[in-house]
């Protein structure tokens, strides 16, 4: 039974990890094509940074994700704490708007924020794309707070303030380190999703503005070069040792924190797990 | 200052950004441009009655069922072994799991290629074990192992996470009465399991049934699903009625199966989506 479970485990990880390792396994490969081996080589890890193209995908993608994951999160905050004070039924009507970017389907999103974007006259680029990846970043932002917001103790603030703290100061010194952990989750769950978002990006972007992810699609037609092989090994290994890093850095830290991570995680269980668990 | 009005600016944000996107894909959906002006129109969502368009459907649902089925039989015994072994392993295990997903998914979806070509990875593997090889790549199939491939880690997370957090001691009560491994599992562990199991069914239907680009790359084109459909009418067509009553159908769709999966939650008592 034993073996059989252990068997059964390394299957499924086989399946999950065979494509990953064709392409680490072919970004060495001295052929271009993706049929044959033909030798050892770190060329493409070398050409990778002279393409102008994958260079500036490379760059949109990572300013995208930054600039919109960064306002999605301060937005995000500001709009938990004013909605979580709203009255029930309002709360209710723009808690149920808020869940409309994450059930929709990308593809309804990205084609109807296309539609707004033409009709109010926006040439498609690099600010439709970042308006595009703020909308649908907020919704996980503001689900990964809320719930901080309702374990949090009511009267720490009114107590903040009783006692001569400014509301800003109140905010700051008070809220702010009690919703961390949902506001660090919201923010890297954003984080990612922008990071590696194909569908909404590719209805909302124009101009010669593109991300990794178009450059993929529109390469996967012809043939795609080992360049792009080499920068996804370069940008896996980085998220590999970032989670190493952390997961050691967690063990060594005190159990109480390490609880107040379990729980942060629980709360945003049902959220797709995606970057929560550093 | 009111605390519930900082939430304003988000709701403005809201009526531009959600809002009024989805009224103007209701609006294209049923109104016409013709010689006098716009005009008020359910031609777009008749001309979706075609058994051309019927079968896309169709296919979309079929294949969509087939990967969540899968994925199902497939997650569930990996969660459960997963949620029954000890701590320190368990935390490396759910990490290998959402590895992958840091990996552009078009990416990890187009190495499939290199795996399933006639001449590719598995076939050589095939070959030199002396087996039949294995021919799928630009059909159904290839299209459904894609889908499972991207949406399997859907099924297992919320599955194990509601396994491991079932009591031990229930299970230990059920055993003490007398109920051997298979009742145990039918009568108390799948049922306490449903939270996960349905959130899971959820997080991949529903990508499932909408994915474009999967169907693209594995599918070779010729496979149309309804997602390749409304990219059509909007990007080559220009088509913009037909595709905005597509996409109308569309969330019509997922509005439905979640007020279904939200019905079945409630009777079940408990474990929300969200």
């Amino acid at each position: 039974m034993r073996f059989l479970k252990k068997t059964y485990v390394f299957l499924i990880f086989a399946f999950l990890y065979a494509p990953i390792l064709v392409l680490i396994v072919f970004s060495f490969n001295e052929s271009k094509s993706r049929a044959n081996w033909e030798g050892f080589t770190l060329k493409w890890y070398y050409e990778l940074f002279k393409d102008r193209h994958i260079m500036s995908a490379l760059y949109y993608t990572l300013l995208i994700a930054v600039l919109s994951s960064a306002i999605a999160t301060l937005i995000g905050i500001i709009a938990s704490i004013g909605i979580f004070h709203m009255k029930k039924v309002p709360q209710g009507v723009v808690l149920n708007l808020n869940y409309i970017p994450i059930l929709n389907p990308d593809i309804v999103t990205g084609i109807s924020l296309m539609v707004l974007f033409i009709f109010m006259k926006m040439n498609l680029g690099f600010v439709t794309m970042l308006l595009a990846h703020i909308t649908f970043n907020i919704p996980y932002v503001i689900l990964s707070i809320l719930p901080k917001l309702k374990q949090m103790n009511k009267h720490l603030y009114e107590a903040a303030l009783d006692l001569g703290a400014t509301p800003a100061e109140a905010f700051r010194k008070v809220i702010l380190p009690e919703i961390m952990p949902g506001v660090i989750t919201g923010f890297l769950l954003a984080f990612t999703l922008s990071l590696d978002d194909f569908v909404i990006s590719f209805f909302t972007t124009g101009s010669g503005v593109t991300n990794l992810s178009i450059v993929i699609f529109g390469m996967a037609r012809r043939g795609i070069s080992p360049k792009i092989n080499a920068l996804s090994t370069l940008m896996f290994v980085s998220v590999l040792i970032l989670l190493i890093i952390v997961n050691i850095r967690m063990s060594k830290d005190n159990p109480e924190r390490r609880a107040r991570i379990e729980r942060s995680k629980e709360n945003s269980r049902y959220l797709p797990d995606i970057g929560h668990d550093i | 200052m009111k605390r519930q009005w900082l939430a304003s600016p988000y709701i403005v944000w809201m009526v531009i950004f959600i809002v009024v996107p989805m009224l103007l894909i209701l609006f294209y959906s049923i109104t016409e441009q013709t010689e006098d002006g716009l005009q008020l129109t359910a031609e777009h969502f008749r001309r979706f009655i075609d058994p051309i368009y019927i079968n896309v459907l169709i296919r979309s649902l079929a294949l969509a069922l087939a990967c969540t089925a899968i994925c199902l039989l497939l997650g569930y015994p990996m969660a459960a072994i997963l949620a029954s072994r000890e701590y320190s392993r368990k935390k490396i295990m759910y990490m290998l799991i959402v590895l992958p997903m840091w990996m552009n998914f078009l990416l990890r979806t187009y190495a499939w290629l290199t795996l399933l070509e006639r001449n590719g990875v598995i076939n050589t593997v095939l070959s030199i074990l002396g087996l039949p090889s294995l021919d799928i790549l630009y059909t159904n199939e290839a299209v459904v192992l894609g889908m499972v491939y991207n949406f399997l880690p859907f099924m297992i997370l919320p599955i194990y996470s509601v396994l491991s957090k079932i009591d031990r001691s229930v299970i230990e009560a059920a055993q003490d009465l007398g109920g051997n491994n298979i009742t145990v599992f039918r009568r108390v562990v799948f049922p306490l399991s449903l939270p996960g199991v349905i959130s899971g069914i959820t997080m991949v239907f529903m990508p499932a049934v909408t994915t474009f680009v999967i169907s693209r790359l594995l599918g070779g084109g010729q496979f149309t699903l309804i997602g390749n459909l409304i990219e059509q009418q909007f990007l080559s067509s220009g088509d913009w009625g037909f595709g905005s009553a597509l996409s109308v159908i569309m969330m019509l769709m997922i509005l439905i199966s979640m007020g279904i999966m939200n019905k079945y939650e409630q009777e079940n008592g408990g474990g929300a989506l969200w």
